[in-house]
């Protein structure tokens, strides 16, 4: 088997492991939260015993809890995430549009991210101290350091309602009976919010990375053979420095999709993080359970993606597989 | 062994310095100054000078590039009539790679991880426009390959950096600066790096395309034994200025400096005649340096005016030029190898009917499933040192941290101390034991925490192994600062407020510390400039002398080994290959191993 191949098989086992451990870990946090989901459905009226103990039979919630686990798991396998409580629906069928929405958003908020923050970032290497360097690192320091939704209620402060009133939707609630492409402008401000969230980190650490390989023996070895500055640059710094912006990059991809849920509930935007904390509220077990599993496996893909890159850019590393 | 060289003049001068400054930016603190000096066509010129001398500067400076922080602030540097520091960038980034070119230090750092050997090969010459066609091109790298014994198939030339040994990385970063013919080529401690038998390799290489080539070559190193065989002059540089400047039977016969002398006495001398002799204190950084003459404070002719003055370049005879102001007093003596105290002898005698402290029998050790040491036998006669020598990946490392119980594999055989086995692992030894064997390590600047002070390091073993009030402990980390000649004022300081020397005495006092009867050190001058390997080599071997230590002494440098130690047991593949008496070993060598290591270590 090439070598490759087998440490992707072998990751890809390591992911199924992690996404089973972490649906151990969300099954029991949702039979930890107070108050159970008969509960939640019948409000007030569950204070009639009778009632109360007959709809827990019926959502089998009287059973021991480790076969409530195994039904579940079961389930997931077969593509069967159970029904909503609330909405009496198929988990699935209800979730299905909403993760469109949320990749879609997602999406956009990397395709930003991505190439601004890279470009940004080896800019100011290069630039180092000068007027360019200093104010885009004071700039993203002060992003990173504002939480997503003051930076989201900024944005609509200034697009939506107060400065340049109605240049931008405030709230974005897409049509579910529309085509996206149709709907495009209700997806801007929250990916703009996700993008300045997310690409100050990016941005420093592939400064960083840049700067380090820029100051290394082999790129002043470049301009000792008498290479122009682009060959250097382009041929023997910047390959270089990607591989450790790869790892920030992923990482912060995987975040964007947990982090979507402040920022869509700022947004009222119909996707799985709106969703999610719905599905809290109104203790619809069934409906956590499978948003969880979904942003989990949004972080493993991401890493193992990630990793696998960075060994096929690091010859160092892909020449080591055995 | 005293070879043709042009006087000065006669031929054509591919490089004039003159009057060179570098200094730090903005602080203006000079690295180099008052730089002047000639290469000539064919002509090895040797720039010898310790850590922190400002050679490296010099050296890139050629090619007019400054690191980061310093810059050239007057001189004039030409290379065949051409002013280098006025150059436009354009004609710059031409002459760089092609009329000039440089060989890095560490060569594993210096070649790109992510590209293949062949294609950093190539770039060079395409850059430079070589040949007519890509096929030219692919010919000369065939060629270059060649002159410096690797191969050229393709498999070798798309392997990377990483997949190539230490001493090939170094040949190809050299075929990479002979590639496009250069005028003059600046070497920068190529072989520090290597052992010495790739350093025999290397130089030779060096040696025979500089000659074939007709190439001007700048050959910097803090070793003088290293451009004895290899250098037509050599500059000697102290502090940022040329000290000395002269063929190099000039300065090995008739040194006018006190520091080429010193430097010279310093170089370990395998014949065993001279007594090893480093040179006290350390080189001082830019900005720490003294006024008046640098190197007054670790000079023994130095005078007042020395204190108030910087001499003036005199010229002693055409070509040799030296900064003393005792000059005249200085090369009046006979010359260093005349006058230098001889070896005494009677140190590596072994005394009769020693007891052995460690004896080591029928042991081979594993890494991981890998056989590294194969059936060593040995032993470490009490108040004796053993050397234990050979290069990397020959065991001498392994074999060393098996006695410490350092070894975190699997070991078979016995390994006895006072005639008691030993546990591999030194947690699972008894206390006494753990404070009878203590071990100094390879690099005093990772071996030592950044974050204690040296009296926090110190009182670490005192802490362990002994029960003392707090007075007792102060007097007793005085006590081992006072057997390094450290003073006891460094206890407060930090180890990156110490020079290298200073830090390996510090790891050595740690050592004591513990008051060891065996002591294992493992190439502990390895990381340290030729000069101050002198000092610590001396220091241990009276160390070993007057406290009666059993010493192990792991080097790769057989020049050491009649300095410091009577029996020497040398290593390769995991085995021993000879042991015996150092003078026995040394004058007539058995093992083949043990001659070509002879052969190949650099003497003067």
């Amino acid at each position: 088997m090439p070598p490759l191949l087998k440490l992707i098989l072998i990751r890809v086992g390591l992911g199924l492991l992690t996404l089973f451990l972490v649906s151990v870990v969300v099954f029991a946090a949702t039979q930890a939260l107070p108050g159970d989901t008969a509960r939640a459905i019948l409000g007030k009226e569950a204070a009639d015993k009778a009632r109360y103990e007959a709809l827990r039979k019926q959502l089998g919630l009287d059973r021991p809890i480790h076969e409530q686990y195994i039904e579940w798991l079961g389930g997931v396998v077969t593509g069967d995430m159970g029904d909503s409580l609330v909405q009496d629906e198929p988990v699935t069928k209800l979730l299905g549009r909403r993760v469109v929405n949320t990749f879609t958003l997602v999406f956009v908020a990397a395709v930003l991210s991505v190439p601004i923050s890279l470009l940004l970032g080896s800019l100011t290497a290069l630039k180092r101290d000068t007027l360019f360097d200093t104010s885009i690192t004071v700039g993203s320091l002060s992003l990173a350091a504002l939480p997503e939704f003051v930076i989201g209620i900024a944005l609509i402060l200034f697009f939506a309602t107060q400065v340049l009133k109605g240049a931008m939707p405030a709230v974005s609630r897409v049509d579910p009976g529309l085509p996206i492409y149709q709907q495009l402008k209700l997806f801007i401000l929250p990916a703009v919010t996700l993008t300045l969230a997310v690409a100050p980190y990016i941005l420093r650490i592939l400064r960083a990375s840049t700067i380090e390989v820029l100051e290394s023996e082999y790129v002043m070895m470049a301009r000792l053979k008498g290479l122009p500055e682009r060959l250097v640059l382009n041929r023997h710094a910047l390959p270089n420095a990607l591989a450790p912006a790869l790892q920030v990059t992923a990482l912060n991809l995987a975040w964007l999709a947990g982090g979507v849920v402040v920022v869509e509930y700022l947004f009222a935007f119909p996707g799985i993080g709106s969703l999610l904390v719905d599905s809290v509220a109104n203790r619809d077990m069934p409906m956590v359970q499978a948003i969880c599993l979904i942003i989990a496996a949004v972080y493993v893909l991401a890493n193992l993606t990630a990793d696998i890159l960075t060994i096929l850019v690091s010859p160092r590393l892909r020449t080591g597989l055995r | 062994m005293a070879r043709e060289a042009a006087p000065a003049g006669e031929r054509e001068a591919v490089l004039k310095v003159h009057g060179l400054r570098i200094v730090l930016d903005p602080s203006g603190v000079d690295i180099d100054d008052e730089v002047s000096l000639q290469i000539h066509r064919g002509e090895v010129l040797g720039l010898v000078g310790e850590s922190a001398s400002g050679k490296t500067t010099v050296g890139t400076s050629l090619l007019n590039y400054q690191r980061r922080g310093a810059k050239i602030e007057a001189g004039r540097i030409e290379i065949d009539g051409q002013d280098v520091l006025s150059m436009s960038t354009e004609a710059l980034r031409k002459i760089r790679g092609g009329a000039i070119s440089y060989v890095p230090q560490d060569s594993s750092a210096s070649l790109n991880p992510a590209l293949r050997i062949g294609k950093q090969l190539l770039e060079i010459l395409e850059i430079h426009g070589f040949g007519e066609s890509q096929a030219d091109r692919e010919a000369r790298r065939a060629e270059m390959m060649a002159e410096v014994l690797l191969p050229s198939d393709e498999q070798f030339l798309r392997r990377y950096p990483h997949q190539l040994s230490g001493g090939q990385q170094q040949r190809v970063a050299i075929a990479m600066a002979f590639a496009n013919r250069p005028r003059i080529i600046v070497l920068d401690e190529p072989t520090t790096a290597l052992d010495v038998t790739t350093q025999a390799h290397v130089l030779d290489t060096v040696r025979d395309l500089t000659r074939s080539y007709g190439v001007a070559a700048l050959y910097i190193t803090h070793d003088l034994a290293v451009v004895a065989n290899l250098a037509d002059r050599i500059a000697v540089m102290y502090a940022g200025r040329l000290v000395e400047v002269g063929t190099r039977d000039e300065l090995f016969d008739e040194g006018h400096h006190p520091y080429s002398r010193k430097l010279l006495a310093s170089i370990p001398d395998i014949t065993g005649e001279r007594a090893l002799r480093g040179i006290r204190g350390w080189a001082p950084r830019p900005g720490q340096r003294p006024s008046g003459c640098t190197f007054a404070p670790r000079c023994d002719w130095v005078i007042d005016k020395c204190r108030a003055e910087y001499p003036p370049v005199e010229e002693v005879s055409p070509g040799h030029t030296v900064r003393c102001w005792r000059y005249k007093e200085v090369g009046a003596q006979a010359g260093v190898f005349e006058t230098v105290e001889l070896r005494d002898k009677s140190l590596s005698q072994r005394a009769a009917d020693v007891r052995e402290v460690i004896s080591v029998r029928d042991v081979d050790a594993y890494y991981q499933h890998k056989k590294t040491l194969h059936d060593i036998n040995t032993s470490l006669s009490e108040r004796h040192c053993l050397s234990l020598v050979g290069e990397s990946g020959s065991g001498k490392t392994t074999l060393a941290r098996c006695i410490a119980g350092l070894h975190p594999h699997r070991i078979v055989g016995d390994i006895e101390f006072n005639g008691k086995r030993l546990a591999r692992e030194a947690r699972d030894r008894p206390r006494a034991t753990r404070q009878a064997i203590q071990y100094i390590f390879q690099n005093p600047y990772s071996s030592l925490n950044p974050r204690k002070t040296i009296g926090q390091i110190l009182s670490q073993p005192l802490g362990v192994f002994f029960d003392l009030s707090r007075s007792e402990t102060e007097d007793r980390m005085a006590d081992v600062l006072e057997k390094v000649a450290l003073d006891a004022s460094l206890l407060s300081r930090y180890p990156d407020q110490l020079s290298g020397g200073e830090r390996q005495r510090v790891a050595i006092a740690r050592g004591l510390a513990a008051e060891p009867t065996v002591l294992i050190c493992d190439e502990v001058t390895s990381w340290l400039d030729v000069s101050v390997q002198a000092a610590i080599i001396e220091l241990l071997a009276s160390l070993q002398r007057d406290m009666g230590l059993s010493m192990l002494f792991v080097t790769h440098n057989l020049a050491l080994v009649r300095s410091i130690s009577q029996e020497v047991a040398v290593m390769t593949e995991g085995r021993i290959v000879e042991f015996g008496l150092v003078d026995a070993v040394l004058e007539d060598p058995q093992a083949d191993y043990t001659k070509k290591l002879l052969s190949d270590t650099p003497t003067v």
